[in-house]
């Protein structure tokens, strides 16, 4: 199985070296065979290990032992688990999928190649990453997941706007990662090793312990762990406040957007808090702080995809503030529940990423909302598989983010973490903006009069097969996965040990007898269910029936209007405040620290020294051999002589 | 003592005698020549006692290859060379005092240190008598071609490059001699050098 | 009986005769070189000694690279001497103090 294992891993990764390598000797048209082979087997692999896991393998084991600095051992390994195998057939799936509506969609691309070589590149990173059984490896794959992420979203890097988007994702990540590193740096100092196995084992052992932050001020070990860790997550899964990144991460290519920033690489943060869930049980402080940050992004977020005008961008919201909800389920220590939206999220957040993709390539690249309309007509499979993804996004009845959200929102509810409840309302909250938004984007693209140009109109056609074929591959997951990976996920028999059951409440508690017809059924019973059809209905009365009426509203509020379209000046204030601060920072230590100590004193200071020395020493230098010889031979003298005295 | 153990020490004493005495006159003797066949004599002696001890091997390519070859080209090197003796002589009478006192103070601080400390090797005075059926040659071969193979190979590099610097060095370009060259000579194709004609009978009858 | 002690013994008057060696000829490159082997020589008897009384073959295999070095050392510095002979028809080493600092 660690060989099975080991070419999931390989597989998209031979791809993408021989296409760096050879990719431009090798032509279009092998790049796409070779590279969507590759994660063809991985996807193949991945499915095979994953019914393997289900009749009960279980691998943890390392593979190979990369050094051993200090008597830690820094490894490359694999866990095997349900959750690991789950994840790694979500993650090969969508990226099938996305590979093979690349094809269409950088058609003509000059950087196609490229294109083809990041992908597999970053599904291998991907894996290496979900696949980890220690903390350096998933440390390694989060920061290769992060590069292609940069590069990616910088891939026109022609348009500086993508390469600014590209550079502000990476350093916001950074920020992010600089917490996790002092986690994980933390985990090593009080576990004494990196792999997760032995570190959980040790957890518990840490539970009454604190750890002092000077000035009297004492915490938990285990909390700030926690929190250290939860900083990384935050940088990766975009929660506030490092949330801004994702928005502008939808300058990269669409099939980018679908795959990168909705379906796998910003839920690594959500994997990891759920990965690191026998720590957190121990933690309830640092899941309480999960539980709000969560739901306010959950929020907040939704509410800024309201106003936004570009489909990438509503979407990227809508991923931001579903983001939200996984995080709060994570904190509400319901890790299956935020898994189980983890995965339906990937699928039909792929697929809504896709669709509008779709879109955008009939539009010829107008991504403008306000100039689209009516284009259900001209794109059906498109609109049939946006709708089935939107319905899936508010979680209607039925349909995979139905079953998943509302479990979430439920077991929130009966969460005994502090804040709860507050996360709760928050949550229900964003179901009525969620339906709001996601509606509003659905009647301005597909319904409603035609507004775009005359000469785009006369264009306008359903994409080719390749577009289509993926849309309806990840539609079909998004119908159907809720109603399979229901009862299993949610009533515990699947993850088994590989999510930890919280100490005392279990909000999952009530899941695990009920079935998903009866869940279905009880969709009526829930206030959600409601408040998604007062979004439809908002949405239906503004932008179907009185299209001026947003805009006056828009005019009414325009304070608040303008605070939501500036997105509640979380960039403006980084700018102002936050980037200068740090450049000050930063030019003050260049100028002191690096030019004065470690310049003045340290490089050139001992350059000068041994300048110094060297003019000394250079006496002795004349170039007469056995002047040389002299002076070794005296030294040995000395030597020997020295030995005669100890002697 | 038994009779075995006298032989050794003697042929070990009187060999070690001529060693010395012979090493002594590499450094003093006059002409370049003569140290160089000092030194010759200092080898053979050495490769007597290790023979001695149980090397059979070591001593045999000592004479073999050191005497047969390096010693050789010494020699040769001496004797091509057209070199003033005299004036290298200058000086030697001034320089022997420094010499002979550091090098006095050298071998008798050594000296000492064996003879009083033994630096810990006291408890190894008695050798192990080497049986008859012990093949030295054999065993070395079996270490340098298992365990020591990779530094065998680095060793037999390092004589390559010697062996290509000291041509590289001494080869000399001379003009006006016509040399081969012969990477021009493998390269060479037919139509460089043949050219075909198709002889074509003059158009008109015989000689006029 | 011949000890161990005899041997390094005979190896340390050895190295110091070769050590006085390059004092007193010092300015004859080709007796500098034979003075440089016969320290190897000393050397390589002590290892020849310790490999018998340690009962231990690798000695033996160390004098085997140590005479393959200088070899190629020899090689290498008769062909230099040879190229300084070529360019200033001595080989009187106090005429060669180019590396001066």
């Amino acid at each position: 199985m660690a060989t099975l294992a080991l070419w999931i891993l390989l597989s998209p990764l031979l791809a993408a070296l021989i296409t760096a390598l050879a990719g431009s000797r090798l032509g279009r048209r092998c790049t796409h065979v070779l590279t969507i082979a590759g994660v063809a087997v991985s996807c193949i692999l991945s499915f095979w290990i994953l019914l393997r896991v289900l009749v009960g393998a279980h691998l943890d084991a390392p593979l190979y032992t990369w050094m051993v600095s200090g008597g830690i051992p820094f490894q490359i390994g694999f866990l095997i688990d349900p959750l690991s195998a789950l994840l790694a057939l979500v993650v090969t799936f969508v990226s099938l999928a996305v590979h093979i509506y690349s094809i269409g969609y950088m058609a003509d691309d000059p950087g196609e190649i490229r294109f083809f070589g990041y992908i597999s590149l970053f599904t291998f990173a991907m894996l290496l990453l979900v696949l980890a059984n220690n903390f350096l490896q998933l440390f390694i794959g989060w920061e290769g997941v992060g590069l292609v992420s940069y590069l990616l979203i910088g891939f026109w890097f022609e348009k500086p706007t993508a390469t600014a988007a590209a550079l502000k994702a990476f350093v916001v990540n950074r920020i992010g990662d600089l917490g996790f590193i002092l986690g994980i740096a933390m985990v090593l100092h009080y576990t004494g090793s990196l792999t997760y196995a032995s570190v959980f084992a040790r957890v518990p052992a840490l539970a009454g312990r604190t750890v002092g932050l000077g000035f009297g001020w004492r915490v938990p070990v285990l909390t700030l762990m926690g929190l250290l860790l939860f900083v990384g997550a935050m940088g990766k899964s975009a929660q506030i406040p490092l949330h801004v990144w994702l928005p502008d991460s939808m300058e990269g290519p669409t099939p980018i957007s679908a795959l990168i920033h909705a379906a796998t690489m910003v839920t690594a943060g959500v994997y990891l808090v759920a990965r690191l869930s026998p720590l957190y049980i121990h933690a309830p402080d640092a899941l309480g702080v999960i539980l709000v940050i969560g739901s306010l992004t959950a929020f907040f977020m939704g509410i800024l995809g309201v106003v936004a005008t570009d489909i990438k961008r509503v979407i990227a919201y809508s991923t931001l503030s579903q983001l939200g909800y996984m995080m709060a389920g994570l904190g509400a220590s319901a890790f299956a529940a935020g898994i189980f939206h983890l995965v339906t999220h990937a699928f039909f957040k792929a697929l809504l990423f896709l669709a509008a993709g779709s879109v955008i390539i009939a539009m010829h690249h107008e991504q403008d909302m306000r100039k689209m309309g009516g284009l259900r007509k001209y794109l059906p499979v498109t609109y049939v598989t946006f709708l089935v993804g939107s319905l899936a996004l508010v979680a209607f009845p039925g349909f995979s983010g139905y079953f998943s959200k509302d479990a979430l929102i439920d077991a929130v509810g009966q969460s005994p973490i502090p804040g709860a409840a507050f996360a709760y309302t928050l949550l229900l909250l964003s179901v009525f903006v969620t339906a709001l938004y996601t509606f509003r984007m659905l009647f301005l693209v597909f319904h409603g009069p035609e507004r775009m140009g005359e000469g785009i109109r006369a264009h306008l056609h359903e994409s080719s097969w390749v577009v289509t074929l993926p849309l309806v591959m990840l539609a079909v997951p998004a119908l159907a996965v809720g109603w399979i990976l229901f009862h299993p996920l949610l009533g515990g028999s699947f993850f088994g040990s590989s999510l930890a059951t919280p100490v005392g409440i279990n909000p999952l508690a009530s899941f695990a007898h009920l079935s998903p017809w009866r869940f279905f059924l009880a969709a009526w019973d829930a206030p959600s269910f409601y408040l998604m059809l007062a979004g439809l209905g908002v949405a239906a009365y503004g932008y179907l029936w009185r299209p001026e009426w947003p805009a006056r509203l828009a005019a009414r509020i325009h304070p608040l209007y303008r605070l939501l379209v500036q997105g509640y000046y979380f960039d403006a204030f980084y700018l102002r405040l936050g980037a200068p601060g740090s450049v000050r920072l930063g030019r003050s230590l260049w100028k002191w620290g690096d030019e004065r100590a470690i310049d003045g004193l340290g490089v050139n200071g001992t350059a000068s020294r041994i300048g110094w020395l060297g003019a000394l020493v250079r006496r002795f230098q004349t170039g007469f051999l056995y002047q040389y010889a002299f002076t070794m031979v005296a030294a040995l003298v000395v030597l020997v002589s020295w030995a005669l005295v100890r002697y | 003592m038994n009779p075995a153990d006298w032989i050794e020490a003697g042929v070990f004493w009187v060999f070690g005698a001529i060693l010395v005495v012979s090493a002594f006159r590499v450094i003093t003797v006059r002409h370049p020549v003569h140290a160089a066949l000092f030194l010759v004599l200092c080898f053979f002696n050495t490769a007597v006692l290790w023979i001695l001890s149980g090397a059979e091997f070591l001593g045999i390519i000592l004479i073999l290859i050191y005497v047969g070859a390096v010693l050789v080209l010494l020699l040769f090197v001496v004797m091509m060379l057209d070199v003033e003796i005299e004036k290298l002589r200058e000086g030697f009478v001034r320089y022997a005092p420094l010499g002979a006192i550091v090098g006095l103070i050298l071998a008798l601080e050594l000296v000492y240190l064996f003879w009083a400390h033994a630096l810990g090797f006291h408890g190894l005075t008695v050798a192990l008598r080497v049986s008859a059926r012990h093949d030295n040659t054999r065993a070395l071969g079996v270490s340098l071609y298992r365990r020591d193979l990779y530094p065998f190979e680095l060793a037999g590099m390092i004589l390559l490059v010697g062996l290509i610097a000291a041509i590289l060095l001494t080869l000399r370009r001379r003009t006006g001699i016509r040399n081969q060259n012969p990477a021009d000579q493998v390269r060479v194709r037919a139509r460089d050098r043949v050219r075909l004609v198709s002889p074509t009978p003059p158009r008109h009858g015989g000689p006029s | 009986m011949i000890t161990l002690n005899d041997y390094l013994i005979l190896g340390a008057i050895l190295f110091a005769l070769g050590v006085m060696g390059l004092f007193i000829n010092r300015k004859n490159l080709v007796v500098l070189l034979m003075c440089v082997e016969l320290i190897l020589l000393a050397v390589n008897i002590n290892f020849v000694a310790f490999s018998r009384y340690l009962m231990n073959r690798e000695g033996q295999v160390f004098v085997f690279f140590v005479l393959t070095v200088a070899a190629a050392e020899s090689a290498i510095g008769l062909a230099l001497l040879v190229v300084v002979f070529r360019h200033r028809q001595s080989i009187n080493v106090q005429d060669l103090n180019q590396l001066k600092g």
